[in-house]
């Protein structure tokens, strides 16, 4: 257990880290390559939470194709690459009481209500046999809408995007 | 390991991306803080699905995964139309609907 809470501690500090240069970096392209580290450090988290489907799934759809869907974005709508002094808002200042006072909250509603409550230590990773099993059972009407909103994301997106 | 530890680093990541969401003025960087708060969201689903000893937050994680994936695409779109008639993607711009 002690070596899982090591491994839990470096990964957290590096995704924390990850995300805040997400938010201040002043380079869009940086800011997509710190994501990926954050997203990384979420798969590895995933796997310390015994979910291994969720963690390559993760890696799949995200580092893989969510990131470069936001390079080409990037790359379509910028004309330098370099950085940029106006990526921020005018007042972007008024984020920070708003998000410590949320983190605050959050904090507090979390440890008065879990307190040192532990994970069970003898749990098996999740199967991706159980998880379809799951999915294509008691799941099955909102796998069907998902796959909807996936074909009118796709048909959106190119009529969106398209030049007529 | 303690339920809390992923539950509150799921909870700071939450937060900074909502910081991402109020200071960013560039689209593409609102949606990357987006994609923050949606991870740390499955976060959450994760470590609750282990403390119950259930499958269900994996199936849900999975479906927030499909739905921020096509979150992306739609948004990406929108602005790349946006660059397309403005040749600008700062969001404080856009304020033609303004009342």
């Amino acid at each position: 257990m002690v070596a899982q809470n090591i491994a839990f501690g470096i990964i957290a500090v590096i995704m924390v880290v990850g995300a805040l240069r997400v938010v201040t970096v002043n380079n869009v392209v940086h800011a997509a390559l710190w994501l990926v580290l954050v997203l990384a450090g979420a798969a590895a988290q995933y796997i310390l939470l015994a979910a291994e489907f969720v963690a390559v799934t993760q890696v799949l759809v995200y580092i893989g194709a969510v990131m470069v869907l936001f390079l080409f974005g990037t790359m379509l709508t910028r004309a330098q690459l370099g950085k940029e002094k106006q990526l921020n808002n005018p007042t972007w200042y008024f984020g920070i009481p708003a998000s410590l006072l949320l983190l605050g909250v959050m904090i507090l509603a979390l440890t008065s209500s879990f307190g040192d409550e532990k994970l069970p230590t003898d749990s098996e990773l999740v199967s991706t046999q159980a998880i379809s099993d799951q999915i294509f059972g008691p799941y099955l009407l909102p796998f069907w809408a998902l796959s909807f909103v996936l074909l009118a994301a796709v048909i959106g997106a190119i009529v969106l995007a398209r030049k007529d | 390991m303690l339920v809390n530890q992923f539950l509150i680093l799921a909870a700071v990541l939450f937060c900074i991306g909502v910081y991402g969401v109020i200071a960013r003025r560039n689209a593409v960087m609102v949606l990357m803080s987006i994609e923050l708060i949606l991870n740390s969201v499955n976060i959450n689903f994760l470590a609750f699905a282990l403390r119950n000893g259930s499958v269900d937050g994996h199936v849900f994680a999975l479906y927030i995964i499909a739905v921020a994936a096509a979150e992306v695409g739609v948004g990406l779109a929108l602005v790349l139309l946006v660059y397309r008639n403005r040749k600008s993607i700062a969001l404080d711009e856009l304020s033609e609907m303004k009342g």
